[in-house]
């Protein structure tokens, strides 16, 4: 589903990301690890269609980003550590302004249904601004998933996030359909990681240079990947 | 028609905000208030010259308070990060570009409805005239037009809310010329039917920089 071949990033002389290729199907939740400075954000954006890659591709369910139309933004929900939702509107004015312009069809309805799947229907009347950090990561989610997206980007969701608010984020993903999506998560967290994911994946100065499948990894084991990862990029910078 | 309710959804959006918030219309409308107060002290006016300085006064103050507005409209989006998510949805990116647009027109709007009745309170001039308000309302679209376009440009260059004046002053020449020669030909007595050549100024330049902006849009926002 989403598929990035040899992908580079510069921006002016600074390369941002080497030569990255990678591909997340369809019911599967890869987990990208790496330091502050990797190009994690930069790849999300890239695939987010945001950012123009310097060389190579990103395609999502076979259609090359940079030239599809602005219709394939329809099959991708985005979730960053900015929730993309507004203060000073209601967590239900939100819902609804972003499904007219993402124009899902019978939009009370969903709007209802995905603030009961993310548990605010009992604040959706109340301004963003007065909710917890957990709530608004919970309405960000909801505002990802409202026009029922086949691909999920979720870069660094669970940053600021306690263990119980951490918890619900990934009952949420699970409930709300991880199974059947590509989903692409970005953390810091290890251990959350290995929890969350099928894969893994380790992004250092740029490159790619750790892929494993969850099963049989134990935390030790990608901690030492981790450690070899970085130590791998600084040798080279 | 999809396009026409994703344009009128960002102007509902904006609304709503800024009804909650007043982050820019306040700053707009006591900015305007004082700059009108300012004015009258300092020309100290006699009643044969109010007819040289008020299509001035008029002008002056309706785009430094309108550069305030226009300095905010995307900043606050871009500070927030809440541009990614607008430009993340499926649609041509020019429906940003004209939500904004018409959000900012409603503002500078209000500001110019409690402005003009108190300059013609304060100035002895009566200003809400039809020919007037024709003269005022061409020239704050093609304000509004440049201005938006050029709040999405400014704010990703450093000194961003000193970039916005920068860049928007020179081109606003035009609107300034023919907003002041109209208004000022008005309040001499001439019918409008003689100054028809500043009207067909304001609407040429607002047709060419709207469309401009609309065709700029796209390479403004992207990265």
């Amino acid at each position: 589903m989403i598929t990035v071949e040899r992908l580079t990033k510069a921006f002016g002389r600074t390369v941002v990301l080497r030569d990255v290729s990678l591909h997340v199907p369809a019911g599967e939740t890869l987990v990208l690890f790496g330091p502050n400075g990797a190009g994690k954000t930069t790849l999300v954006r890239i695939i987010a269609g945001l950012s123009r890659p310097t060389a190579g591709s990103v395609t999502l369910g076979g259609v090359d980003v940079r030239r599809a139309g602005e219709g394939l933004r329809r099959y991708v929900g985005v979730v960053s550590h900015n929730p993309l939702v507004y203060e000073s509107l209601t967590g239900e004015e939100n819902l609804r302004f972003f499904g007219r312009l993402y124009e899902v069809p019978n939009l009370a309805a969903r709007v209802d249904e995905v603030l009961d799947q993310v548990g605010l229907r009992p604040r959706r009347r109340d301004l963003v601004r007065t909710y917890s950090r957990g709530m608004v990561q919970r309405l960000a989610i909801a505002r990802a998933i409202l026009h029922d997206p086949p691909i999920l980007l979720l870069d660094e969701p669970d940053t600021g996030l306690d263990q119980q608010a951490a918890d619900m984020l990934r009952r949420l993903l699970v409930d709300l359909g991880s199974d059947r999506r590509a989903v692409l998560f970005t953390t810091h967290n290890l251990d959350r990681g290995i929890e969350w994911a099928d894969r893994v994946a380790i992004l250092s100065g740029g490159r790619l240079r750790f892929e494993a499948p969850t099963a049989g990894l134990s935390p030790a084991q990608m901690r030492e990947a981790y450690a070899e990862a970085v130590a791998a990029a600084n040798r080279k910078a | 028609m999809a396009f026409l309710r994703k344009v009128l959804a960002i102007v509902w959006k904006d609304v709503t905000a800024e009804l909650r918030t007043k982050d820019i219309f306040s700053a707009m409308a006591v900015f305007a208030l004082l700059a009108t107060v300012i004015f009258q002290y300092a020309f100290d006016l006699r009643a044969e010259n109010l007819r040289l300085v008020l299509p001035g006064v008029v002008w002056t103050t309706v785009t430094f308070s309108g550069v305030l507005g226009l300095s905010r409209s995307f900043i606050l989006e871009q500070d927030r990060g809440l541009l990614e998510g607008l430009l993340l949805a499926p649609m041509d990116r020019s429906a940003i570009y004209f939500g904004k647009l018409i959000g900012n027109l409603l503002f500078i709007t209000a500001v110019e409805l409690l402005l003009l009745p108190a300059l013609s309170i304060l100035f002895d001039v009566w200003l809400l005239t039809p020919p007037i308000l024709l003269f005022v309302a061409l020239g704050t679209l093609g304000f509004a037009a440049v201005g938006t376009l050029f709040s999405a440009v400014s704010i990703n260059t450093r000194a961003r809310e000193v970039m916005l004046p920068i860049l928007l002053f020179p081109v606003m020449v035009p609107v300034l010329i023919a907003g002041v020669r109209g208004i000022s030909g008005l309040l001499d007595g001439e019918p409008l039917t003689d100054l028809l050549q500043w009207v067909r100024l304001l609407l040429a330049y607002d047709v060419v920089f709207t469309t401009t902006a609309f065709l700029l849009f796209d390479y403004v926002v992207e990265e």
